[in-house]
Protein backbone atom coordinates (compact mmCIF):
# COMPACT_ATOMS: atom_id res chain seq x y z
CA UNK A 1 0.00 0.00 0.00
CA UNK A 2 2.64 2.40 0.37
CA UNK A 3 4.88 1.54 -2.28
CA UNK A 4 1.27 2.30 -3.92
CA UNK A 5 0.55 5.99 -2.57
CA UNK A 6 5.06 6.67 -2.97
CA UNK A 7 4.68 5.84 -6.95
CA UNK A 8 2.14 7.91 -7.24
CA UNK A 9 3.55 10.84 -5.17
CA UNK A 10 6.36 10.05 -8.00
CA UNK A 11 4.66 10.37 -10.99
CA UNK A 12 2.27 13.36 -9.98
CA UNK A 13 5.24 15.14 -9.18
CA UNK A 14 7.14 14.42 -12.88
CA UNK A 15 4.12 14.86 -14.70
CA UNK A 16 4.05 17.88 -12.85
CA UNK A 17 6.77 19.29 -13.75
CA UNK A 18 7.20 18.47 -17.45
CA UNK A 19 3.81 19.27 -18.12
CA UNK A 20 3.08 22.51 -15.25
CA UNK A 21 5.39 24.85 -17.20
CA UNK A 22 3.44 23.54 -20.61
CA UNK A 23 0.02 24.73 -19.17
CA UNK A 24 1.28 28.09 -17.39
CA UNK A 25 2.49 29.14 -20.95
CA UNK A 26 -0.86 27.86 -22.76
CA UNK A 27 -3.34 30.21 -19.83
CA UNK A 28 0.01 32.42 -20.17
CA UNK A 29 -1.20 32.81 -23.61
CA UNK A 30 -4.47 33.86 -23.07
CA UNK A 31 -4.22 36.46 -20.91
CA UNK A 32 -6.33 39.42 -22.05
CA UNK A 33 -4.02 41.34 -19.90
CA UNK A 34 -0.98 43.54 -21.55
CA UNK A 35 1.97 42.24 -19.83
CA UNK A 36 2.90 38.40 -19.54
CA UNK A 37 1.25 37.34 -16.00
CA UNK A 38 0.17 34.07 -14.28
CA UNK A 39 -2.53 33.64 -13.63
CA UNK A 40 -3.46 35.74 -16.65
CA UNK A 41 -6.05 38.21 -16.77
CA UNK A 42 -9.32 37.62 -17.85
CA UNK A 43 -9.40 35.21 -21.20
CA UNK A 44 -8.78 35.93 -24.67
CA UNK A 45 -7.06 34.70 -28.35
CA UNK A 46 -6.30 38.34 -29.44
CA UNK A 47 -2.46 37.09 -28.44
CA UNK A 48 -2.62 34.02 -30.05
CA UNK A 49 -3.66 35.77 -33.40
CA UNK A 50 -1.19 38.77 -33.02
CA UNK A 51 1.50 36.25 -33.32
CA UNK A 52 1.24 35.89 -36.87
CA UNK A 53 0.91 39.53 -37.33
CA UNK A 54 4.68 40.67 -36.01
CA UNK A 55 6.44 40.32 -39.15
CA UNK A 56 9.96 39.38 -37.10
CA UNK A 57 8.11 36.41 -36.78
CA UNK A 58 7.10 35.35 -39.41
CA UNK A 59 10.30 35.96 -40.93
CA UNK A 60 12.25 34.09 -38.40
CA UNK A 61 9.73 31.38 -38.39
CA UNK A 62 10.65 31.18 -42.31
CA UNK A 63 13.89 30.87 -41.61
CA UNK A 64 14.08 27.84 -38.32
CA UNK A 65 11.82 25.73 -40.85
CA UNK A 66 14.44 26.30 -43.79
CA UNK A 67 17.14 25.34 -41.16
CA UNK A 68 15.13 22.38 -40.14
CA UNK A 69 14.39 21.51 -42.63
CA UNK A 70 17.24 21.78 -45.42
CA UNK A 71 19.70 21.32 -42.49
CA UNK A 72 18.50 17.88 -41.58
CA UNK A 73 18.30 16.76 -44.75
CA UNK A 74 21.92 17.69 -45.16
CA UNK A 75 22.88 15.93 -42.49
CA UNK A 76 20.72 12.46 -43.07
CA UNK A 77 22.83 12.90 -46.67
CA UNK A 78 26.14 12.40 -44.58
CA UNK A 79 24.57 10.71 -42.11
CA UNK A 80 23.15 7.77 -43.83
CA UNK A 81 25.74 6.85 -46.08
CA UNK A 82 28.62 7.44 -42.85
CA UNK A 83 26.36 4.92 -40.56
CA UNK A 84 26.40 2.66 -43.28
CA UNK A 85 30.13 2.82 -44.05
CA UNK A 86 30.65 2.76 -40.37
CA UNK A 87 28.24 -0.22 -39.63
CA UNK A 88 29.40 -2.79 -42.97
CA UNK A 89 33.12 -2.15 -43.79
CA UNK A 90 35.72 -2.73 -41.35
CA UNK A 91 36.76 1.03 -41.22
CA UNK A 92 39.57 1.56 -38.97
CA UNK A 93 38.50 3.71 -35.83
CA UNK A 94 35.15 2.86 -36.56
CA UNK A 95 33.97 3.03 -33.20
CA UNK A 96 36.12 6.30 -32.39
CA UNK A 97 34.54 8.30 -35.59
CA UNK A 98 31.69 7.49 -34.21
CA UNK A 99 32.21 8.83 -30.81
CA UNK A 100 33.33 12.09 -32.54
CA UNK A 101 30.85 12.38 -34.69
CA UNK A 102 28.67 12.02 -31.53
CA UNK A 103 30.47 15.14 -30.18
CA UNK A 104 27.86 17.84 -30.77
CA UNK A 105 25.51 16.47 -28.74
CA UNK A 106 28.00 15.53 -25.68
CA UNK A 107 29.66 19.74 -26.14
CA UNK A 108 27.72 22.34 -24.84
CA UNK A 109 26.07 24.56 -27.43
CA UNK A 110 27.75 27.74 -26.39
CA UNK A 111 30.98 26.27 -26.72
CA UNK A 112 30.46 24.71 -30.23
CA UNK A 113 28.63 27.72 -31.70
CA UNK A 114 31.54 30.26 -30.14
CA UNK A 115 34.11 27.80 -31.54
CA UNK A 116 32.27 28.10 -35.06
CA UNK A 117 31.81 31.76 -34.93
CA UNK A 118 35.41 32.12 -33.87
CA UNK A 119 37.26 29.69 -36.20
CA UNK A 120 34.95 29.21 -39.06
CA UNK A 121 32.40 32.22 -39.92
CA UNK A 122 34.48 35.18 -39.11
CA UNK A 123 37.88 34.24 -40.43
CA UNK A 124 36.15 32.72 -44.12
CA UNK A 125 33.61 35.54 -44.12
CA UNK A 126 30.63 32.98 -44.09
CA UNK A 127 26.97 34.92 -44.40
CA UNK A 128 24.90 34.28 -41.76
CA UNK A 129 22.45 31.90 -43.35
CA UNK A 130 25.04 29.52 -44.56
CA UNK A 131 26.74 29.89 -41.22
CA UNK A 132 23.12 28.92 -39.64
CA UNK A 133 22.97 26.60 -42.53
CA UNK A 134 26.38 24.87 -41.70
CA UNK A 135 25.79 24.74 -37.71
CA UNK A 136 22.17 22.76 -38.14
CA UNK A 137 23.36 20.48 -40.03
CA UNK A 138 26.58 19.60 -37.60
CA UNK A 139 24.10 19.35 -34.55
CA UNK A 140 21.84 17.25 -36.26
CA UNK A 141 24.68 14.65 -38.10
CA UNK A 142 25.06 12.74 -34.57
CA UNK A 143 21.40 12.17 -34.40
CA UNK A 144 21.59 11.11 -37.90
CA UNK A 145 24.29 8.39 -37.70
CA UNK A 146 23.00 7.41 -34.30
CA UNK A 147 19.43 6.58 -35.18
CA UNK A 148 20.14 5.18 -38.62
CA UNK A 149 23.20 3.16 -37.32
CA UNK A 150 20.61 1.58 -34.82
CA UNK A 151 18.18 0.38 -37.63
CA UNK A 152 21.24 -0.58 -39.60
CA UNK A 153 22.75 -3.06 -37.05
CA UNK A 154 18.93 -4.62 -37.06
CA UNK A 155 19.25 -5.43 -40.63
CA UNK A 156 21.04 -8.84 -41.41
CA UNK A 157 23.98 -7.63 -43.97
CA UNK A 158 23.57 -11.35 -46.08
CA UNK A 159 20.77 -9.77 -47.74
CA UNK A 160 23.10 -7.44 -49.61
CA UNK A 161 24.83 -10.17 -50.62
CA UNK A 162 21.90 -11.88 -51.85
CA UNK A 163 21.23 -8.59 -54.12
CA UNK A 164 24.79 -8.95 -55.50
CA UNK A 165 24.74 -12.31 -56.61
CA UNK A 166 21.26 -11.18 -58.45
CA UNK A 167 22.62 -8.87 -59.75
CA UNK A 168 23.19 -5.36 -58.07
CA UNK A 169 25.88 -3.28 -57.82
CA UNK A 170 26.97 -2.87 -54.01
CA UNK A 171 25.69 0.51 -54.35
CA UNK A 172 22.27 -0.90 -55.89
CA UNK A 173 22.15 -3.41 -53.56
CA UNK A 174 22.09 0.11 -50.75
CA UNK A 175 19.33 1.53 -52.37
CA UNK A 176 17.32 -1.33 -53.35
CA UNK A 177 17.12 -3.53 -50.21
CA UNK A 178 19.31 -1.56 -47.39
CA UNK A 179 17.32 1.75 -48.24
CA UNK A 180 13.68 0.37 -48.32
CA UNK A 181 14.49 -1.25 -44.63
CA UNK A 182 15.79 1.33 -43.17
CA UNK A 183 13.30 4.02 -44.44
CA UNK A 184 11.80 3.82 -40.45
CA UNK A 185 15.06 4.87 -38.90
CA UNK A 186 15.94 7.95 -41.51
CA UNK A 187 12.50 9.37 -41.24
CA UNK A 188 12.68 8.99 -37.42
CA UNK A 189 16.10 10.72 -37.56
CA UNK A 190 14.79 13.20 -39.74
CA UNK A 191 11.62 14.24 -37.23
CA UNK A 192 14.30 13.66 -34.14
CA UNK A 193 16.91 16.18 -36.12
CA UNK A 194 13.71 18.87 -37.22
CA UNK A 195 12.55 19.42 -33.91
CA UNK A 196 16.37 19.68 -32.43
CA UNK A 197 17.37 21.85 -35.17
CA UNK A 198 14.31 23.81 -34.76
CA UNK A 199 14.42 24.48 -30.88
CA UNK A 200 17.94 24.89 -31.35
CA UNK A 201 19.16 28.23 -29.19
CA UNK A 202 22.70 28.31 -28.04
CA UNK A 203 24.53 27.91 -31.06
CA UNK A 204 21.91 29.89 -33.24
CA UNK A 205 22.56 32.59 -30.48
CA UNK A 206 25.96 33.08 -31.51
CA UNK A 207 25.55 33.02 -35.26
CA UNK A 208 22.57 35.17 -35.70
CA UNK A 209 23.22 38.35 -37.44
CA UNK A 210 21.38 42.07 -37.89
CA UNK A 211 18.07 40.72 -39.58
CA UNK A 212 18.60 37.22 -39.68
CA UNK A 213 17.63 34.97 -36.89
CA UNK A 214 16.00 32.16 -36.10
CA UNK A 215 12.48 32.00 -34.49
CA UNK A 216 13.53 31.16 -30.24
CA UNK A 217 16.17 34.20 -30.73
CA UNK A 218 13.47 36.16 -32.16
CA UNK A 219 11.64 35.01 -29.39
CA UNK A 220 14.41 35.93 -27.07
CA UNK A 221 15.07 39.63 -28.71
CA UNK A 222 11.42 40.00 -28.74
CA UNK A 223 11.14 39.86 -24.94
CA UNK A 224 13.57 41.99 -24.24
CA UNK A 225 11.50 44.93 -25.84
CA UNK A 226 8.14 43.81 -25.29
CA UNK A 227 6.73 42.08 -22.66
CA UNK A 228 3.27 40.77 -23.73
CA UNK A 229 1.66 37.80 -23.49
CA UNK A 230 2.23 36.58 -27.26
CA UNK A 231 5.34 34.89 -26.81
CA UNK A 232 3.69 32.84 -24.37
CA UNK A 233 1.36 32.43 -26.99
CA UNK A 234 3.91 31.58 -29.60
CA UNK A 235 5.46 29.30 -27.26
CA UNK A 236 2.07 27.51 -26.75
CA UNK A 237 1.55 26.79 -30.61
CA UNK A 238 5.50 25.71 -30.95
CA UNK A 239 4.64 23.24 -28.22
CA UNK A 240 1.53 21.89 -30.01
CA UNK A 241 3.54 21.44 -33.07
CA UNK A 242 6.31 19.47 -31.75
CA UNK A 243 3.33 17.42 -29.84
CA UNK A 244 1.52 16.84 -33.18
CA UNK A 245 4.62 15.64 -34.85
CA UNK A 246 5.80 13.50 -32.39
CA UNK A 247 2.25 12.08 -32.18
CA UNK A 248 1.90 11.43 -35.84
CA UNK A 249 5.49 9.79 -35.72
CA UNK A 250 4.37 7.77 -32.78
CA UNK A 251 1.38 6.25 -34.64
CA UNK A 252 2.13 5.82 -37.98
CA UNK A 253 5.90 4.73 -37.53
CA UNK A 254 6.54 3.93 -33.93
CA UNK A 255 9.08 6.54 -33.81
CA UNK A 256 9.59 5.36 -29.96
CA UNK A 257 11.78 2.37 -30.96
CA UNK A 258 13.86 5.11 -32.54
CA UNK A 259 15.29 7.18 -30.05
CA UNK B 1 41.32 -31.51 -65.07
CA UNK B 2 39.67 -31.03 -69.04
CA UNK B 3 36.33 -31.71 -68.24
CA UNK B 4 36.16 -29.58 -65.56
CA UNK B 5 33.47 -26.58 -65.65
CA UNK B 6 34.12 -25.33 -61.70
CA UNK B 7 37.65 -25.54 -60.76
CA UNK B 8 39.33 -24.80 -57.44
CA UNK B 9 43.01 -24.78 -57.72
CA UNK B 10 45.12 -24.29 -54.67
CA UNK B 11 42.42 -22.53 -53.19
CA UNK B 12 43.54 -21.12 -49.77
CA UNK B 13 40.46 -18.78 -47.71
CA UNK B 14 41.43 -16.62 -44.30
CA UNK B 15 39.65 -14.57 -42.38
CA UNK B 16 42.32 -11.90 -41.58
CA UNK B 17 45.46 -14.08 -40.41
CA UNK B 18 43.31 -16.69 -39.41
CA UNK B 19 42.91 -19.23 -42.33
CA UNK B 20 40.05 -21.63 -42.54
CA UNK B 21 40.79 -23.32 -45.76
CA UNK B 22 44.93 -24.20 -46.18
CA UNK B 23 44.80 -25.65 -50.16
CA UNK B 24 41.39 -26.81 -51.99
CA UNK B 25 41.35 -28.57 -55.16
CA UNK B 26 38.27 -29.21 -56.57
CA UNK B 27 37.62 -30.47 -59.65
CA UNK B 28 33.35 -29.92 -60.61
CA UNK B 29 32.04 -31.04 -63.80
CA UNK B 30 29.16 -29.61 -66.04
CA UNK B 31 26.00 -30.50 -64.69
CA UNK B 32 27.34 -32.44 -61.58
CA UNK B 33 25.06 -32.39 -58.04
CA UNK B 34 28.63 -32.14 -55.36
CA UNK B 35 27.79 -32.17 -51.75
CA UNK B 36 30.22 -30.64 -49.15
CA UNK B 37 29.80 -32.53 -46.40
CA UNK B 38 31.25 -31.90 -43.22
CA UNK B 39 31.22 -31.01 -39.20
CA UNK B 40 30.39 -27.48 -38.44
CA UNK B 41 32.81 -25.16 -38.65
CA UNK B 42 35.04 -26.99 -41.60
CA UNK B 43 34.85 -24.25 -43.78
CA UNK B 44 31.75 -25.14 -46.19
CA UNK B 45 30.19 -21.85 -46.38
CA UNK B 46 33.71 -20.36 -46.61
CA UNK B 47 34.04 -22.56 -49.47
CA UNK B 48 30.65 -21.55 -51.07
CA UNK B 49 31.55 -17.96 -50.80
CA UNK B 50 34.90 -18.02 -52.32
CA UNK B 51 33.39 -19.52 -55.30
CA UNK B 52 30.20 -17.31 -55.19
CA UNK B 53 32.78 -13.97 -54.94
CA UNK B 54 31.65 -12.74 -51.60
CA UNK B 55 35.52 -13.23 -50.41
CA UNK B 56 38.20 -13.05 -52.15
CA UNK B 57 41.26 -15.71 -52.02
CA UNK B 58 44.00 -15.41 -49.99
CA UNK B 59 45.64 -17.47 -52.72
CA UNK B 60 44.95 -19.87 -55.51
CA UNK B 61 41.56 -19.69 -58.62
CA UNK B 62 39.06 -20.08 -59.50
CA UNK B 63 37.88 -21.14 -63.06
CA UNK B 64 34.27 -21.17 -64.67
CA UNK B 65 34.14 -22.90 -68.08
CA UNK B 66 37.51 -22.22 -68.33
CA UNK B 67 37.56 -18.28 -67.50
CA UNK B 68 39.78 -17.36 -64.47
CA UNK B 69 37.17 -15.33 -62.15
CA UNK B 70 39.29 -15.40 -59.04
CA UNK B 71 39.17 -11.59 -59.01
CA UNK B 72 35.54 -11.32 -60.94
CA UNK B 73 32.95 -9.05 -59.22
CA UNK B 74 30.42 -11.69 -57.36
CA UNK B 75 27.12 -9.82 -59.88
CA UNK B 76 29.38 -10.84 -62.69
CA UNK B 77 29.82 -14.40 -62.30
CA UNK B 78 26.09 -15.52 -63.12
CA UNK B 79 25.88 -17.92 -59.99
CA UNK B 80 23.42 -18.34 -57.47
CA UNK B 81 23.51 -18.42 -53.58
CA UNK B 82 20.75 -20.26 -51.36
CA UNK B 83 21.99 -18.60 -48.03
CA UNK B 84 22.31 -20.76 -45.16
CA UNK B 85 19.96 -18.04 -43.62
CA UNK B 86 18.16 -17.22 -46.43
CA UNK B 87 18.50 -13.62 -46.53
CA UNK B 88 15.00 -12.66 -48.49
CA UNK B 89 13.91 -9.09 -48.59
CA UNK B 90 11.72 -8.35 -46.03
CA UNK B 91 10.06 -5.41 -47.52
CA UNK B 92 9.34 -7.65 -50.79
CA UNK B 93 6.16 -10.05 -51.11
CA UNK B 94 7.39 -13.50 -52.46
CA UNK B 95 6.48 -12.88 -55.67
CA UNK B 96 8.92 -9.81 -55.48
CA UNK B 97 11.56 -11.61 -53.79
CA UNK B 98 11.65 -14.00 -56.43
CA UNK B 99 11.71 -11.23 -59.31
CA UNK B 100 13.99 -9.47 -58.31
CA UNK B 101 17.01 -10.45 -59.96
CA UNK B 102 14.63 -10.54 -63.40
CA UNK B 103 13.57 -7.32 -62.85
CA UNK B 104 17.39 -5.80 -62.52
CA UNK B 105 17.72 -7.34 -65.63
CA UNK B 106 14.64 -5.49 -67.00
CA UNK B 107 12.87 -8.48 -68.65
CA UNK B 108 9.18 -8.04 -69.90
CA UNK B 109 6.72 -8.27 -67.54
CA UNK B 110 4.97 -11.15 -69.28
CA UNK B 111 8.07 -13.51 -68.78
CA UNK B 112 8.91 -12.33 -65.05
CA UNK B 113 4.94 -13.44 -64.45
CA UNK B 114 5.98 -16.45 -66.21
CA UNK B 115 9.14 -17.36 -64.68
CA UNK B 116 8.16 -16.74 -61.55
CA UNK B 117 4.97 -17.99 -61.30
CA UNK B 118 6.59 -21.45 -62.25
CA UNK B 119 9.42 -21.60 -59.88
CA UNK B 120 6.92 -20.68 -56.68
CA UNK B 121 4.99 -23.16 -58.06
CA UNK B 122 7.93 -25.81 -58.09
CA UNK B 123 8.52 -25.33 -54.67
CA UNK B 124 5.20 -25.06 -53.58
CA UNK B 125 4.54 -21.23 -52.80
CA UNK B 126 2.32 -20.11 -55.12
CA UNK B 127 -0.78 -19.65 -52.62
CA UNK B 128 1.81 -17.35 -50.77
CA UNK B 129 2.84 -15.00 -53.34
CA UNK B 130 1.71 -11.73 -51.94
CA UNK B 131 3.43 -12.79 -48.11
CA UNK B 132 6.50 -10.65 -46.88
CA UNK B 133 9.23 -13.03 -45.73
CA UNK B 134 8.01 -11.87 -42.24
CA UNK B 135 4.52 -13.82 -42.36
CA UNK B 136 5.94 -16.97 -43.54
CA UNK B 137 7.37 -20.19 -41.90
CA UNK B 138 11.08 -20.74 -41.78
CA UNK B 139 10.67 -24.14 -43.93
CA UNK B 140 8.37 -21.28 -46.59
CA UNK B 141 11.40 -18.66 -46.49
CA UNK B 142 13.71 -21.57 -46.77
CA UNK B 143 11.99 -22.60 -49.97
CA UNK B 144 11.08 -19.06 -51.07
CA UNK B 145 14.98 -18.69 -50.81
CA UNK B 146 15.49 -21.77 -53.60
CA UNK B 147 12.95 -20.43 -55.79
CA UNK B 148 14.65 -16.88 -55.96
CA UNK B 149 17.60 -18.41 -56.87
CA UNK B 150 16.29 -20.93 -59.26
CA UNK B 151 14.55 -18.29 -61.28
CA UNK B 152 17.51 -17.21 -62.35
CA UNK B 153 18.75 -20.06 -64.11
CA UNK B 154 22.23 -19.92 -62.69
CA UNK B 155 25.06 -21.40 -64.54
CA UNK B 156 25.85 -22.80 -61.05
CA UNK B 157 23.95 -22.88 -58.23
CA UNK B 158 25.24 -23.44 -54.45
CA UNK B 159 23.37 -24.29 -51.93
CA UNK B 160 24.29 -23.94 -47.86
CA UNK B 161 21.87 -26.26 -46.21
CA UNK B 162 18.84 -25.50 -48.21
CA UNK B 163 16.91 -28.53 -46.22
CA UNK B 164 18.10 -28.14 -43.27
CA UNK B 165 15.11 -26.14 -42.10
CA UNK B 166 12.46 -28.73 -43.42
CA UNK B 167 10.20 -31.36 -41.48
CA UNK B 168 11.20 -34.76 -42.50
CA UNK B 169 8.56 -35.47 -45.30
CA UNK B 170 9.13 -31.91 -46.98
CA UNK B 171 12.68 -32.64 -46.72
CA UNK B 172 12.05 -35.70 -48.91
CA UNK B 173 9.96 -34.49 -51.57
CA UNK B 174 12.52 -31.13 -51.77
CA UNK B 175 15.38 -33.62 -52.15
CA UNK B 176 13.04 -34.91 -54.71
CA UNK B 177 12.44 -31.50 -56.65
CA UNK B 178 15.87 -30.52 -56.35
CA UNK B 179 17.32 -33.51 -58.00
CA UNK B 180 14.73 -33.41 -61.08
CA UNK B 181 15.67 -29.37 -61.29
CA UNK B 182 19.15 -30.41 -61.37
CA UNK B 183 18.28 -33.38 -64.34
CA UNK B 184 15.62 -30.79 -65.93
CA UNK B 185 17.75 -27.81 -65.91
CA UNK B 186 21.38 -29.62 -66.50
CA UNK B 187 22.69 -26.59 -63.66
CA UNK B 188 25.34 -27.65 -61.72
CA UNK B 189 25.01 -27.48 -58.17
CA UNK B 190 27.16 -27.46 -54.74
CA UNK B 191 25.14 -28.27 -51.73
CA UNK B 192 26.34 -28.21 -48.49
CA UNK B 193 25.05 -30.54 -45.69
CA UNK B 194 26.16 -32.10 -42.66
CA UNK B 195 23.66 -34.72 -43.11
CA UNK B 196 25.40 -37.72 -44.57
CA UNK B 197 21.90 -39.41 -45.32
CA UNK B 198 21.15 -36.32 -47.82
CA UNK B 199 24.41 -36.28 -49.39
CA UNK B 200 24.36 -40.07 -50.08
CA UNK B 201 20.96 -39.58 -51.63
CA UNK B 202 21.47 -36.88 -53.69
CA UNK B 203 24.66 -36.19 -54.99
CA UNK B 204 26.95 -37.54 -57.79
CA UNK B 205 30.14 -36.61 -55.55
CA UNK B 206 30.64 -36.06 -52.25
CA UNK B 207 33.91 -34.19 -50.94
CA UNK B 208 34.09 -34.99 -47.51
CA UNK B 209 35.56 -31.82 -44.97
CA UNK B 210 37.74 -31.58 -42.28
CA UNK B 211 39.21 -28.61 -40.51
CA UNK B 212 39.43 -26.90 -44.60
CA UNK B 213 41.20 -29.89 -45.81
CA UNK B 214 39.38 -32.47 -48.03
CA UNK B 215 39.50 -36.24 -46.69
CA UNK B 216 38.03 -37.84 -49.18
CA UNK B 217 36.23 -36.94 -52.62
CA UNK B 218 34.37 -39.41 -54.80
CA UNK B 219 30.84 -41.21 -55.47
CA UNK B 220 28.44 -41.63 -52.71
CA UNK B 221 29.26 -45.83 -52.59
CA UNK B 222 32.96 -45.23 -52.11
CA UNK B 223 32.29 -42.72 -49.50
CA UNK B 224 29.79 -45.33 -48.00
CA UNK B 225 31.50 -48.78 -48.61
CA UNK B 226 35.33 -47.67 -48.95
CA UNK B 227 36.16 -44.91 -46.63
CA UNK B 228 39.53 -44.07 -46.64
CA UNK B 229 40.01 -42.44 -43.60
CA UNK B 230 39.28 -42.95 -39.72
CA UNK B 231 37.09 -39.77 -40.20
CA UNK B 232 35.35 -40.68 -43.29
CA UNK B 233 34.90 -43.89 -41.99
CA UNK B 234 33.29 -42.15 -38.39
CA UNK B 235 31.02 -39.76 -40.58
CA UNK B 236 29.26 -42.98 -42.52
CA UNK B 237 28.66 -45.09 -39.61
CA UNK B 238 30.96 -47.35 -38.40
CA UNK B 239 30.39 -46.71 -35.33
CA UNK B 240 33.09 -49.06 -34.35
CA UNK B 241 36.67 -48.33 -34.95
CA UNK B 242 39.59 -50.33 -34.00
CA UNK B 243 43.74 -49.41 -34.10
CA UNK B 244 44.81 -52.99 -35.39
CA UNK B 245 48.13 -53.84 -33.89
CA UNK B 246 49.72 -56.77 -34.47
CA UNK B 247 47.09 -59.76 -33.71
CA UNK B 248 45.48 -56.77 -31.47
CA UNK B 249 42.97 -54.38 -31.48
CA UNK B 250 43.20 -51.66 -29.29
CA UNK B 251 40.15 -49.90 -28.00
CA UNK B 252 39.35 -47.24 -25.81
CA UNK B 253 39.51 -49.06 -22.61
CA UNK B 254 41.66 -52.05 -23.36
CA UNK B 255 43.64 -54.65 -26.05
CA UNK B 256 41.80 -57.88 -27.17
CA UNK B 257 43.55 -60.37 -29.42
CA UNK B 258 42.03 -61.18 -32.95
CA UNK B 259 42.10 -64.78 -34.88
CA UNK B 260 43.52 -62.29 -38.24
CA UNK B 261 46.76 -60.77 -38.62
CA UNK B 262 46.37 -56.46 -39.80
CA UNK B 263 46.33 -55.87 -43.25
CA UNK B 264 45.80 -52.08 -42.45
CA UNK B 265 45.85 -49.53 -39.58
CA UNK B 266 42.49 -49.81 -38.56
CA UNK B 267 39.29 -52.14 -38.76
CA UNK B 268 36.05 -51.03 -38.60
CA UNK B 269 32.58 -52.12 -38.22
CA UNK B 270 29.24 -50.75 -38.30
CA UNK B 271 26.72 -51.96 -35.97
CA UNK B 272 24.98 -54.33 -38.11
CA UNK B 273 28.32 -56.23 -38.77
CA UNK B 274 28.91 -57.19 -35.11
CA UNK B 275 28.01 -60.35 -34.37
CA UNK B 276 25.80 -60.58 -31.27
CA UNK B 277 24.91 -63.89 -29.19
CA UNK B 278 27.80 -66.11 -31.11
CA UNK B 279 31.32 -65.01 -30.77
CA UNK B 280 34.40 -64.96 -28.60
CA UNK B 281 34.10 -62.43 -26.43
CA UNK B 282 31.38 -61.55 -24.24
CA UNK B 283 29.65 -58.01 -22.88
CA UNK B 284 27.55 -56.37 -21.08
CA UNK B 285 24.90 -54.97 -22.27
CA UNK B 286 24.28 -51.02 -20.77
CA UNK B 287 22.05 -49.57 -23.34
CA UNK B 288 19.01 -51.18 -25.96
CA UNK B 289 16.87 -48.93 -28.51
CA UNK B 290 14.04 -50.73 -30.59
CA UNK B 291 14.19 -48.89 -34.19
CA UNK B 292 11.32 -50.89 -35.98
CA UNK B 293 13.51 -53.56 -38.10
CA UNK B 294 16.63 -53.39 -35.86
CA UNK B 295 17.15 -53.35 -32.06
CA UNK B 296 20.58 -50.98 -31.01
CA UNK B 297 22.48 -52.62 -28.57
CA UNK B 298 25.64 -50.42 -26.54
CA UNK B 299 27.76 -53.08 -25.02
CA UNK B 300 30.27 -52.46 -22.57
CA UNK B 301 33.82 -55.02 -23.63
CA UNK B 302 37.15 -54.76 -22.59
CA UNK B 303 37.55 -53.06 -25.99
CA UNK B 304 35.15 -49.93 -24.70
CA UNK B 305 31.94 -49.13 -25.92
CA UNK B 306 30.48 -51.12 -28.64
CA UNK B 307 27.32 -50.52 -30.71
CA UNK B 308 25.72 -53.77 -32.47
CA UNK B 309 22.41 -53.93 -34.14
CA UNK B 310 20.46 -57.10 -34.66
CA UNK B 311 17.25 -57.87 -36.42
CA UNK B 312 14.01 -57.20 -34.43
CA UNK B 313 13.32 -60.64 -34.89
CA UNK B 314 16.04 -62.21 -32.99
CA UNK B 315 16.27 -62.88 -29.49
CA UNK B 316 16.35 -59.41 -27.29
CA UNK B 317 18.21 -59.02 -24.50
CA UNK B 318 18.10 -56.55 -21.06
CA UNK B 319 20.28 -54.48 -19.73
CA UNK B 320 22.53 -56.15 -17.65
CA UNK B 321 22.81 -59.13 -19.50
CA UNK B 322 26.07 -61.01 -20.33
CA UNK B 323 26.55 -61.59 -24.33
CA UNK B 324 28.53 -62.90 -26.29
CA UNK B 325 29.88 -61.40 -29.29
CA UNK B 326 32.63 -61.44 -32.48
CA UNK B 327 34.16 -58.99 -34.42
CA UNK B 328 34.65 -61.08 -37.56
CA UNK B 329 37.34 -60.18 -40.18
CA UNK B 330 35.06 -60.99 -43.49
CA UNK B 331 32.34 -58.43 -42.19
CA UNK B 332 35.43 -55.88 -40.64
CA UNK B 333 36.38 -53.16 -43.06
CA UNK B 334 40.00 -52.09 -43.22
CA UNK B 335 41.16 -48.44 -43.16
CA UNK B 336 44.19 -47.45 -44.46
CA UNK B 337 44.23 -43.62 -43.35
N1 LIG C 1 33.50 -13.70 -40.58
C1 LIG C 1 34.36 -14.55 -39.99
N2 LIG C 1 35.45 -14.09 -39.37
C2 LIG C 1 36.33 -14.93 -38.79
N3 LIG C 1 36.20 -16.28 -38.77
C3 LIG C 1 35.14 -16.81 -39.38
C4 LIG C 1 34.15 -15.98 -40.02
N4 LIG C 1 33.20 -16.78 -40.54
C5 LIG C 1 33.57 -18.04 -40.22
N5 LIG C 1 34.73 -18.07 -39.53
C6 LIG C 1 35.43 -19.27 -39.07
O1 LIG C 1 35.78 -20.03 -40.19
C7 LIG C 1 35.57 -21.41 -39.94
C8 LIG C 1 34.71 -22.00 -41.02
O2 LIG C 1 33.44 -21.39 -40.97
P1 LIG C 1 32.27 -21.77 -41.96
O3 LIG C 1 31.18 -20.81 -41.75
O4 LIG C 1 32.82 -21.88 -43.34
O5 LIG C 1 31.85 -23.20 -41.41
P2 LIG C 1 30.75 -24.22 -41.93
O6 LIG C 1 31.46 -25.43 -42.37
O7 LIG C 1 29.86 -23.54 -42.91
O8 LIG C 1 29.96 -24.54 -40.59
P3 LIG C 1 28.40 -24.75 -40.34
O9 LIG C 1 28.09 -26.15 -40.70
O10 LIG C 1 28.25 -24.53 -38.86
O11 LIG C 1 27.66 -23.74 -41.15
C9 LIG C 1 34.99 -21.52 -38.55
O12 LIG C 1 36.01 -21.92 -37.69
C10 LIG C 1 34.54 -20.13 -38.23
O13 LIG C 1 34.70 -19.87 -36.86
MG1 LIG D 1 27.85 -22.89 -42.86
Amino acid sequence: MQYKWTSRLIIGLTLTFLIGPFLIIVLAGLSAGEFMTFPPEGISLKWYLKVFTVDSFRASFALSMFLAVFGTIAALLLGVPAAYAISRYDIPFGETIKTIVAAPIIVPGIIVGLALLRYLVVPLNFTVTLALFLAHTALVLPYAVRVVSASLNNLRSDMEEAAVLLGCTRLGAFTRVVLPNIQGGVLAAFILGFVTSFNQVPVSLFLSGPGVRTLPIDMLSYMEITYDPSVAALSALLAFLSVIIVFVAEKFLGFSRYV
Amino acid sequence: MSDAYVSLQNLSLAYGSSIVVPELNIDIRKGELIALLGPSGCGKTTTMRAIAGLMTPHSGKITIDGVDVTRMPANKRGIGLVFQSYALFPHLTAFENAAFGLRLQKRPAAEIEERVTHWLATVDLAHLADRKPAEMSGGQQQRLSLARSLVMEPKVLLLDEPLSNLDARLRLEMRTELQRVQRDTGITMVFVTHDQAEALALADRIVLMKDGVIEQLGTPDELYNAPRTVFGADFFGFENIFEVAGRDLIGAKGKMPVAFGATARHMAWRPGAVSVGSGPWEGVVTGVAFAGEKREYVLDTDLGQIKAATDASEPAYQIGDVVPFGLPEATGFPISG
